[in-house]
């Protein structure tokens, strides 16, 4: 039997189950009240959207979080760690202070506890994704079942095309070899190899085995959460429904799924206590 | 045509000496003696296919591992030989059993002079002690 | 026919041997930045595309100018660039090899090329510059070894030749659009996103290439008893003065958008390259000595009386190739990487061994145009024996 036909009938028995797992989430959608909290195992069936909510009320000033979350992204992925070296530098998530991650908005005046806030930055995994139409290969796509922006390192030339088109600089080139940069890789996942571009894939590989993407796993209470908007029910869309939250240059038209809910001025006496108010906690950290 | 004795001569030539070292040797070398491929060291006997398919076919069954994970999202394969279903992983399935990496790949790949690029990328198993 | 490039006299041994000198030190660092990598460039994380990139941009526009000689010619029968009109044809041909040389080492992978063909993809720009830049070469190479080989049996061309050559004049305008839109669609780099960076390009490379045309037939003349005749050299002259012109045109209508809307988006990219951003100025001297050196060329082309010497039409050329050069083949591309998406100035200046990379493919470049004209002056019989 050829290579071909055994792959059809791969595709074959495995579309089954797709469709059989697609059917229930979208008798799961149906219903409100039933929340699709956990990812399901099966492979993507259809229909979902996938998106992180990052609840910057709930991340501090001292940064202490936003490492904990790049270390465990970085871990997982074998992303090398040029130290200092800023031009070979590869990273899959990483942090910013608030104003220059949203730097559009040109900030001024900004509320005391946003103000020079680190916030985390990844691929927005975009729903009109400019990457993904400039590759001459088809190395990086959006796929329909989930919305993921994935990438193909087998396939990927190294032209670039795709970081020069990224408004968000979510992605990076191997400028160098990454192994010598690397501690020591695991052995689940592959390192690259230098000359191709890498990038954030919203942990495919976990939920494939039914995670949730490393970064979130490594939050205590909820700090970022991870689902499906399409289903009424998930908790993104309820985060989104009762609180706001802004997404990085949506006016480019590329539709970012990557919220930031800032303090919802209500609620702010509640939750922001005065010790993560930078202008509070100035006699703290001298 | 002028000089077409010497554009012959030359081409044949030409010839004889690009093709000389299968000449040499399928003159003087004795039959190359085929490595023998050390089993899995955890005693597993049966792979996702037979054997023989899997020696031939094992770096197109791969690429096709590879695009139907990566680009289509798929994971598990049903074996047509045993109905069994395995992750398409090459790291987690095939290097599980054959986690002896220089007594099985490499010694056919060295042979065979053949040199893929797998393993620019994905981690090595460690040797067992 | 290729035999006559490979007989030569002792300078034009030299000549060759020289350049590939160069060639061979421009191969041995691509050698050495294929096995560490493209991190022995000056490229970086937020400046992702440099020297290499923008040489291509640049040699494009040159590939392209051959249309300046080849419409006139052949469209509107202008007899006067009878003799030109082959050279332009030849010097395309060496101009898209270099473009696809520039494109070919500044890929992270290059053993993967052919992807773009095995993995056609119709919504990349890069793919369709790919399509575009083969079929121009291709298109070039047929019509060049067509009516050279006619010529040199005393024939005329074949009747079928002349839609190919038709065909060629609107593809030339194609590859230098395509290559614009490959910068002029991409939301993230506002420095690019307009409107008239395919006509800008076209109207730079329109002086550029016939200047460096207007050039290399007066060396050509030197070493050999080739005459491009004095009409021809006036209206090469004068569709360099109106594309230069249209070109500075262009460059102020952006400069007047960009400036007076003053959106900090635009105006940043603008105030990277003539004021330098942060302290960061590497490309300051270079954009200013840029706009000197066309207020030069235009007060030199635009003179009537300077515009029919020789002497001060070389000055003029040299300038107008290099001003844009620098605009096209330096500023065009790393202005648009600072500052960053995300605000941020780097620094950018190619490394030695990207310098000496693009040496060797310019070197390779002027060693096909060495041979390809060689061959055609031979054809004609413009070269004899001493």
């Amino acid at each position: 039997m050829d290579a071909s036909r055994r792959g059809f009938l791969t595709i074959a028995g495995l579309s089954l189950v797709g469709a059989a797992g697609g059917s229930t989430l979208i008798a799961a959608i149906g219903e409100p009240g039933t929340a699709v909290e956990s990812l399901p195992a099966e492979p993507p069936g259809g229909g979902r959207r996938l998106a992180m909510v990052i609840d910057l009320r709930k991340f501090g000033h001292d940064g202490e979080l936003v490492e904990r979350c790049i270390r465990a992204c970085h871990r997982a992925h074998n992303v090398p760690d040029f130290g200092a070296d800023r031009k070979n530098e590869i990273k899959w998530i990483w942090a910013e202070d608030f104003e220059s991650t949203f730097r559009d908005e040109e900030f001024r005046y900004l509320r005391r506890d946003l103000q020079g806030k680190p916030t985390l930055l990844l691929c927005n995994h975009c729903d009109n994704p400019p990457c993904t139409r400039v590759c001459p290969t088809k190395a990086t796509w959006r796929r329909p079942a989930d919305g993921i922006v994935m990438m193909d390192w087998h396939r990927c030339i190294g032209c670039r095309y795709c970081i020069v088109a990224c408004p968000y600089g979510s992605r990076s080139f191997n400028w160098t070899d990454p192994r010598p940069h690397l501690e020591s890789p695991q052995a689940d996942f592959p390192t690259r190899t230098r000359g191709v571009v890498e990038k954030c894939t919203f942990c495919e590989e976990l939920l494939a085995r039914g995670g949730q993407p490393a970064c979130v796993e490594a939050c205590a209470d909820d700090e970022i959460v991870f689902g499906d908007l399409n289903d009424p029910g998930s908790k993104v869309r309820r985060l989104l429904a009762e609180h706001l939250a802004i997404r990085r240059q949506p006016g480019l038209g590329t539709r970012p799924e990557v919220y930031y809910i800032v303090e919802d001025p209500r609620t702010l006496a509640e939750t922001a206590p005065a010790a993560v108010v930078p202008g509070a906690a100035e006699n703290d950290h001298v | 045509m002028h000089d077409a004795a010497k554009i012959v001569g030359g081409l044949v030539l030409f010839a004889a000496v690009m093709t000389s070292p299968f000449w040499y040797n399928a003159l003087t070398a004795a039959p190359a003696a085929v490595p023998a491929l050390d089993p899995p060291p955890n005693g597993s006997k049966e792979c996702v296919e037979p054997r023989a398919y899997m020696r031939a076919n094992h770096m197109d069954l791969l690429n096709e591992w590879r695009d139907l994970v990566v680009r289509t999202g798929q994971r598990d394969y049903v074996s047509t030989t045993n109905g069994r279903a395995f992750d398409m992983s090459l790291s987690r399935t095939c290097l599980d059993c054959h986690s002896n990496k220089a007594e099985f790949c490499d010694r056919c790949h060295t042979f065979l002079a053949v040199n893929p690029p797998c393993w620019d990328c994905h981690v090595e198993p460690k040797e067992a002690p | 026919m290729f035999e006559k490039a490979l007989s030569g006299g002792r300078r034009y041994w030299a000549w060759m041997v020289s350049l590939l000198v160069v060639i061979g030190v421009g191969a041995a660092c691509w050698y050495w930045q294929l096995s560490e990598g493209l991190t022995i460039t000056g490229l970086s994380r937020d400046v992702v595309w440099g020297f290499y990139i923008a040489q291509f941009t640049f040699l494009v526009g040159v590939a392209a100018s051959a249309v300046m000689v080849v419409l006139p010619y052949y469209l509107h029968d202008y007899r006067a660039f009878g003799k030109i009109t082959i050279l332009g044809e030849l010097l395309a041909i060496a101009a898209v090899i270099m473009c696809m040389l520039f494109i070919f080492v500044d890929m992270g992978m290059p053993a993967r090329i052919l992807n773009i063909f095995l993995h056609p993809t119709p919504s990349s720009m890069m793919f369709w510059d790919a399509v575009a830049l083969g079929g121009y070469l291709l298109l070039n190479i047929v019509i060049s070894r067509v009516t050279l080989g006619a010529e040199r049996r005393g024939d005329p061309p074949p009747a079928w030749i002349t839609p190919v050559i038709v065909l060629s004049i609107p593809w030339a305008i194609s590859i230098h659009t395509v290559t614009a839109f490959l910068y002029a669609g991409l939301a993230a780099r506002p420095f690019w996103l307009t409107a008239i960076m395919a006509p800008r390009f076209l109207a730079s490379a329109f002086a550029s290439g016939p200047a460096l045309l207007i050039l290399l037939a007066l060396v050509v003349r030197r070493v050999s008893d080739f005459d491009p005749g004095r009409q021809a050299i006036r209206a090469l002259a004068t569709i360099v003065t109106y594309a230069m012109v249209a070109n500075v045109f262009f460059v102020a209508v952006e400069l007047y958008t960009a400036l007076y809307s003053g959106i900090p988006e635009h105006v940043s990219h603008f105030a990277y390259l003539f004021m330098g951003l942060d302290g960061e100025a590497t490309l300051a001297p270079w954009m200013w000595a840029s706009a000197v050196l066309a207020v030069v060329a235009l007060v030199l082309l635009l003179n009537p009386g300077s515009r029919s010497s020789e002497t001060s039409l070389v000055v003029a050329c040299v300038a107008v190739f290099a001003s844009l050069w620098i605009d096209k083949g330096l500023g065009m591309v790393v202005a648009g990487f600072v500052p960053s998406p995300l605000g941020r100035v780097v620094h950018y200046s190619p490394t030695a061994p990207e310098l000496a990379i693009g040496l060797g493919i310019w070197a390779a470049g002027l060693l096909v145009v060495t041979g390809l004209f060689k061959i055609a002056l031979e054809v004609r019989g413009h070269l004899r024996r001493p």
